[in-house]
């Protein structure tokens, strides 16, 4: 289970940031920011060797003492990142993936939505769901 | 000033002119101009008009505050139908009818507005401000219609006109009416009424679009005949004498609809319505709803681009957010445009929402887009009305995008492969069903139809895979991964060395079966997995489910290993008869062991040499090789075992080599056994297709050895990952354990030659066995080296910190 879930527009502002409200969210969006750097440079190196093929999911980014970082880039370079607590080890890769295809089914909808503005901060009840059902239960 | 005494109808009627006059929204004064012209607009003599406004203050005020601007209101009233003014009168006339405005502008508004029975109509309301000419037309037009109902059916021709002209200001002037609605947000039906008449003009008024608040009047004109006659037909009766809607005035009502008012209506309609169901759409109201479907989308089994819809509820002035929870409710299909059944639903919430109603978090059940054809049965009584409007959406939606109709070409496709789609799922599950009857059959229908691109290439006989499936259920048909996975405990399950040998020789023998066959392939390939890496087509992820499993059995990495022709001497004519194929190998396999520590101590490099050597002398001893089985010992300590075996060895050094390596190859095969499984693709097809015709080609005598060692040779690199798995060196030791002494085929030179052709034959299968499982191997591990790096670059960045 996630401890806390954005995502990043294109330009890296972010377009919805939700995190655990137990612990301290301002680490949570450091470490987000942070990991946009790692994020930039997987991005860019893929793209050289095949600019036309780029696994969306970019898996862990990077980790730290209480936590792992997973990254995710759609074809439109809008990123996800999900942050996972570390003591939470039985979360397998492909459970992370199928966060993050959840995560883009989710962003697609709330796209599709024309009331929606791109570049506007995502309010949709539907998405804010979909990464409830995602987040840690504890909160 | 007098006590004025209003009934709710003429309170609410009142207040919206009042608001409606307010154009400086001080909420207590009306402005005079407006005042003015709306006097004017009651079509008195101007003398009355001065009595009136004497009568009710504002002569004395010098403006017009609220009650001054009802009692004038009244006083209108009483002028219109015909009673004297009096100030007594005010709270004395019973019944009296709304005021009637008629814009000046229009002569034929005014015939319409001296038309209207008082009885019936009710403040039929023409807009006072100009309007431009165009819009004026139509307003006309529109309040034509608006009349007409009220008339109640008392002039059905102008409804042919008006409709036509109506469509087009209703998409506009609902949202007035929807925000009139908003303003009131509780309340019977009866205090609605008039008020969301009158309520629509004025805030149409202020609407942005001016010509389009012209509409909202109209709307607000037509509303209170059909709001009281509306909750007629609803649950509570009007308080109004309104006289009740028939039925054909429906459609009347449908066309004045159309008009902003009519969504007045409507709304009530389904306040009231919503008392029983909250979130059921009423006929009139999905009447309606389709109608506004038309005004933008003619064709009503076509789609509503998001764009469009955009638009149109934006006109709802609701606030975007709700707007976008309303289309994530109602779009249900995730399509970004809405089809007939999505856009009443998302109309419905819209006015329920403007109602007051709360937007629920899940769409409700009633409001579910229901199949289309439901839809068009549904619409096809309206066909008359409807007629009207269906030319003026051509000419009415400027504002809507040209590209519609041409987008609606491609969502009639849509439906219809929305359609299809619900047909097609109802034909998996017939066939599926047959699945349970016939396992034969089942197999080709799903997986065929449905199943995705599963491996299904596993090459074993489809025969024997046929009697594989046959004695099991069409149950393995159901996931086309199930086969895959089913594999692993297959594999687990067949540690019988004959069985696993005979599917051995089977896989190796077939190429790639077809799809069709893979079910039935199932159970075969699960047991020949591990040896048939190399035939079998199954995609990597299928293979890599069937990773886990334990390694094949043992018999096959025994075999695997050059010591087959061991084995054929050891089983000679039992296993070699029994296995008409290839890869019979498993009993031959604990044989090889033995020679290939012996053997190793001729390094490579004798390769060709020694390999025939042993077909043609099977009683030869094994060389000195032994001096190689001790360094084949640490890495392996079943060759150990070989040693002792290397006395009953006749094969050439060559062999020992092949076995000593088949043998390490074997135990890494047997290792990646799952892993090879899983990457086994064309790669160890090629690869073991070549060994095999190598070794086919190949004399009788030389080819086993051979390839076997050209294999060796690149599997030295990998057995210091052999040595990673025990597991085979344990399978090597068992099946060297269970090799009794290796009876010595010495017998005539006919048979000699005759068990060692088999022999050979049978090494072949082995090496080609080998081979492809080696080859998994290597991608096995050229994909860890792969991983590795990646990791690597990870951590790089870290590196420079």
């Amino acid at each position: 289970m996630a401890v806390c879930v954005a995502v990043i527009a294109k330009e890296n502002y972010p377009l919805y940031i939700r995190s655990v409200p137990t612990q301290n969210e301002l680490k949570f969006h450091y470490t987000v920011h942070t990991s946009l750097d790692v994020v930039e440079e997987k991005v860019s190196a893929v793209g050289k060797a095949l600019a036309d093929q780029r696994e969306l999911y970019l898996g862990l980014l990077y980790p730290t003492e209480d936590y792992k970082v997973y990254g995710y880039v759609t074809n439109s370079k809008v990123k996800f990142v999900i942050v996972v607590d570390s003591s939470n080890t039985s979360l397998r890769d492909n459970e992370i993936r199928s966060m993050f295809r959840k995560l883009h089914n989710s962003f697609t909808d709330v796209m599709c939505n024309p009331f929606y503005n791109p570049g506007d901060a995502i309010q949709s009840r539907a998405f804010d769901s979909v990464v409830s059902g995602m987040m840690v239960q504890a909160c | 000033m007098e006590s004025l005494t209003l009934s709710d109808v003429e309170q609410k009627y009142y207040s919206d002119l009042f608001v409606y006059c307010d154009t400086d929204n001080t909420k207590k004064v009306a402005s005079s101009g407006k005042v003015v012209e709306l006097f004017r607009a009651a079509q008195l003599p101007s003398e009355v008009l001065l009595q009136i406004t004497e009568l009710c203050g504002a002569t004395r005020l010098g403006h017009f505050g609220r009650s001054q601007f009802y009692i004038a209101l009244k006083l209108i009233a009483i002028a219109q139908s015909g009673l004297p003014l009096r100030v007594e009168s005010l709270n004395s006339v019973k019944d009296l009818p709304l005021p009637r405005f008629v814009v000046g502008k229009n002569e034929q508004e005014a015939k319409h507005a001296a038309m209207y029975p008082d009885s019936e109509n009710q403040g039929l309301y023409s807009g006072i401000f100009p309007r431009p000419p165009g819009r004026v037309q139509t307003k006309k037009a529109s309040a034509h219609e608006v009349i007409q109902p009220g008339v109640s059916s008392a002039d059905p021709q102008p409804d042919s006109t008006s409709p036509v002209v109506s469509p087009h200001h209703s998409p506009p002037t609902s949202p007035h009416a929807w925000r009139k609605h908003k303003r009131q947000p509780s309340g019977g039906n009866v205090d609605r009424q008039p008020a969301v008449a009158t309520a629509v003009w004025p805030p149409s008024f202020r609407e942005a679009q001016g010509p389009v608040s012209g509409d909202g009047m109209w709307a607000g004109h037509s509303s209170p005949p059909l709001q009281e006659s509306w909750v007629s037909f609803t649950d509570t009766p009007p308080s109004s004498t309104l006289p009740q809607m028939h039925p054909s005035s429906v459609q009347e009502s449908t066309t004045i609809r159309t008009v902003a008012s009519a969504a007045t209506t409507n709304e009530i309609q389904r306040q009231s319505s919503a008392y029983d169901d909250p979130w059921k759409i009423t006929d009139e109201q999905r009447q309606y709803y389709i109608n506004q479907f038309k005004t933008i989308q003619p064709d009503l089994t076509g789609f509503i681009p998001g764009s469009a819809a955009k638009e149109f509820f934006t006109k709802s002035k609701l606030p975007i957010l709700e707007l976008s929870h309303i289309w994530e409710l109602s779009d249900f299909d995730k399509d970004g445009a809405l089809t007939l059944d999505e856009f009443c639903a998302a109309f419905h919430l819209v006015v329920a929402r403007k109602n007051g109603y709360d937007l629920p978090e899940k769409l409700p059940e009633s409001l579910m887009p229901k199949l289309i054809d439901l839809d068009d049965s549904a619409e096809v009584p309206e066909p008359a009305p409807d007629v009207g409007f269906s030319s003026s959406p051509v000419e009415v939606t400027p504002n809507k995008s040209p590209s519609m109709p041409s987008l609606s070409q491609n969502w009639p496709e849509l439906n219809q492969s929305n359609e299809q789609w619900e047909t097609f799922s109802e034909r998996s599950s017939s066939s599926q069903t047959l699945t349970q009857f016939d396992s034969n059959i089942a197999p080709a229908d799903p997986d065929t139809a449905i199943v995705h691109p599963v491996p299904i290439r596993m090459t074993p006989s489809k025969i024997h895979m046929q009697e594989m499936e046959l004695k099991r259920t069409g149950s393995d048909h159901t996931h086309p991964t199930s086969p895959l996975m089913a594999k692993p405990p297959e594999l687990s399950e067949e540690n019988k060395l004959p069985s696993s040998i005979k599917l051995l020789s089977n896989t190796v023998g077939d190429g790639y079966s077809s799809s069709d066959s893979f079910t039935s392939d199932q159970e075969p390939i699960s047991s020949v997995v591990t040896r048939q890496r190399s035939h079998s087509g199954a995609s990597p992820e299928g293979l890599k489910a069937v990773a886990p499993p334990p390694p094949p059995p043992r018999p096959h990495a025994s075999h695997s290993r050059s010591s087959s022709l061991d084995m054929n001497r050891s089983f000679a004519a039992g296993p070699s008869a029994a296995q008409p194929q290839t890869g019979v190998v498993a009993f031959p396999p604990a044989v090889p062991p033995r020679p290939l520590p012996t053997q190793i101590s001729c390094p490579l490099s004798t390769q060709g040499v020694g390999a025939h050597g042993h077909r043609s002398g099977e009683g030869d001893s094994l060389p000195p090789h032994c001096s190689t089985s001790p360094q084949q010992i640490p890495e392996q300590p079943n060759f150990a075992d070989f040693s002792q075996f290397q006395a009953f060895t006749e094969q050439p050094s060559e062999d020992g080599e092949k076995g000593v390596d088949g043998a390490q190859v074997e135990k890494a095969v047997e290792a990646a056994g799952p892993l090879r499984a899983v990457k086994s693709d064309g790669q160890s097809d090629e690869r073991s297709s070549a060994v095999v015709n190598s070794a086919k080609g190949s004399t009788p005598l030389a080819p086993p050895p051979k390839p076997v060692r050209r294999r060796l040779k690149s599997e030295d690199e990998l057995r210091p990952e052999v040595d990673e798995h025990p597991q085979k060196s344990n399978v090597i030791a068992t099946v060297i354990a269970t090799q009794p002494s290796i009876p010595r085929s010495v017998g005539k030179d006919k048979k000699a030659i005759q068990a060692s052709i088999r022999r050979n034959k049978e090494t072949n299968t082995v090496l080609a066995r080998l081979n492809s499982e080696l080859q998994q191997q290597l991608k096995d591990l050229l994909e860890e080296r792969i991983s590795l790096e990646v990791q690597l670059e990870q951590l790089r960045p870290f590196s420079h910190l």
